[in-house]
């Protein structure tokens, strides 16, 4: 532990880039990928198939091909990113994928008879999707969400291979300067995420409670 | 409002333009033909109950009339107007219809006021204090009126169905369509439900109901059409119907419901 007061500036920064990203990529994610979810149950088939395109392609990609993407590919046709954007743009993309699914299950966990009444008192399909279906879907969706999001705390590491120098990447430049400390500093690495994780469980918890209602 | 009971042929002869308006309607669910040449008008005011064994396409036909079910072929035509096939003029035409459902789908989420306002002020856009005292009046109507802060879950299936027959109402709509109304109700508390679709007849309400309750459909209606096997067989008054049925299918469907 001792590293880790030698070196608490740098640890600092390394901690709130990753809880940044981590912020920053996920609420993105998760507008895109109820956006995605909302898609996937349009009446027009166009919009399913585009939505279903999207979730299939970014779920079933390795998050290190998305990164290679952003970082190298973009840059090459003309839209060039820094690190940090880049991969903030790569984990939304790769989450929302998984959001999408999530919120599509809440969704499909909703009483059928829901979008009848809405749709019989002269509903839009977004109204429709907006007032009655996503408010009750986002209840049931809740625990499968907040795994998605912890995965991303997770998958925030991948970004310190590529340029951006949060908690991985400060975990390693520590180990090669101080490396006989290895086994402490991976275990304080590993402890940092677990500060963002753990509290993340229990606000699922707590979220489930307060919107628990009767159906 | 006079109410208008027109010939059993279909009200054909009633001078005035109905209100529903189906012709030569086919729906086919897969293999099976569930709805077939089905011709039906019901004029303003009018009350039809829709009898039938089950299986013989009663609620599918309710469920045709605010396409909540596509047709295959025929048209329908509310107020004179074809049934749009998607889109906003659908929409619009939807909030005409009032449907009432057997499982009420009242929406868990929302209070029991919330479910009356809600589609006045976001489909119609009616400002919110003149939605809301407009559905505590529907509520007070409909005898709910001290649940309106409730969850719908909190109250009884007698009490959900009549807030959702004022979260109907609250849309003004032209036309009532009853999907089985009390089929999901413990028998006690079917008969406040039919109070206040009585009391709905009463005041002139245009509705076709799809019911198991024989004495609203004998109080109550103005015409009794029974279905069997996805097709019209007759087309009565109630009196007529009930005591004297043409054919062989309603005498032995009126048999077994009445004499069990």
């Amino acid at each position: 532990m001792g590293t880790f007061l030698i070196e608490r500036e740098m640890l600092w920064n390394a901690f709130s880039t990753t809880l940044s990203l981590a912020v920053i990529s996920g609420l993105l994610a998760l507008v895109v990928g109820t956006i995605v979810a909302g898609l996937r149950v349009s009446p027009y088939r166009p919009l399913r198939l585009v939505a279903t395109a999207y979730t299939e392609f970014l779920r079933n990609t390795p998050l290190t091909i998305v990164f290679f993407f952003y970082v190298f590919v973009t840059p090459s046709i003309g839209f060039a990113f820094d690190y940090r954007t880049a991969a903030t743009i790569a984990l939304t993309c790769y989450t929302s994928a998984f959001v999408a699914e999530a919120v599509r299950s809440g969704i499909n966990s909703v009483a059928v008879g829901q979008a009848e009444a809405a749709r019989s008192l002269g509903m839009s399909f977004r109204q429709n999707l907006l007032i009655v279906v996503l408010p009750q879907a986002f209840r049931t969706a809740i625990p499968p969400l907040i795994s998605v999001l912890i995965a991303l705390v997770k998958n925030t590491s991948v970004a310190g291979a590529f340029g951006v120098f949060e908690l991985f990447a400060m975990s390693r430049r520590l180990t090669n300067v101080y490396s006989a400390d290895v086994i402490a500093i991976l275990l304080g690495v590993a402890l940092f995420y677990l500060v963002i994780c753990i509290p993340l469980g229990q606000l699922a918890g707590r979220l489930e409670r307060k919107v628990a209602f009767a159906r | 409002m006079t109410h208008t009971t027109p010939d059993a042929a279909g009200g054909s002869s009633s001078p005035a333009r109905p209100l529903v308006e189906l012709t030569g309607v086919q729906k086919h669910f897969g293999e099976l033909h569930v709805l077939k040449d089905i011709e039906l008008e019901v004029a303003a005011g009018e009350v039809v109950v829709v009898l039938g064994p089950s299986g013989s396409g009663k609620s599918t036909l309710c469920r045709t009339i605010n396409r909540l079910e596509t047709v295959d072929e025929g048209e329908i035509r509310i107020d004179g107007r074809v049934l749009p096939t998607s889109g906003k003029g659908l929409a619009a035409l939807r909030s005409e219809v009032g449907m009432v459902f057997q499982s009420f789908n009242l929406f868990a989420h929302k209070t029991v006021l919330q479910n009356v306002t809600v589609a006045p002020i976001k489909v119609k856009g009616v400002p919110r204090a003149r939605a809301e005292k407009e559905g505590m009046a529907l509520l007070e109507r409909v005898g709910v009126a001290d649940q309106a802060d409730k969850l719908p879950a909190q109250l009884s299936g007698g009490q959900q169905q009549r807030v959702a027959i004022a979260r109907s109402l609250a849309m003004k709509p032209k036309v009532m369509l009853f999907d089985e109304p009390t089929s999901a109700l413990d028998p006690e508390m079917i008969s406040e439900v039919i109070q206040v679709m009585t009391d709905l007849a009463k005041e002139g309400m245009t509705m076709i109901v799809v019911t198991h309750e024989m004495g609203f459909a004998r109080r109550t209606a103005d015409r009794v059409v029974f279905m069997d096997s996805g097709r019209i067989v007759e087309v009565r008054e109630p009196e007529a119907f009930f005591s004297s049925p043409e054919t062989d299918r309603a005498k032995d469907f009126l048999g077994k419901i009445l004499h069990h």
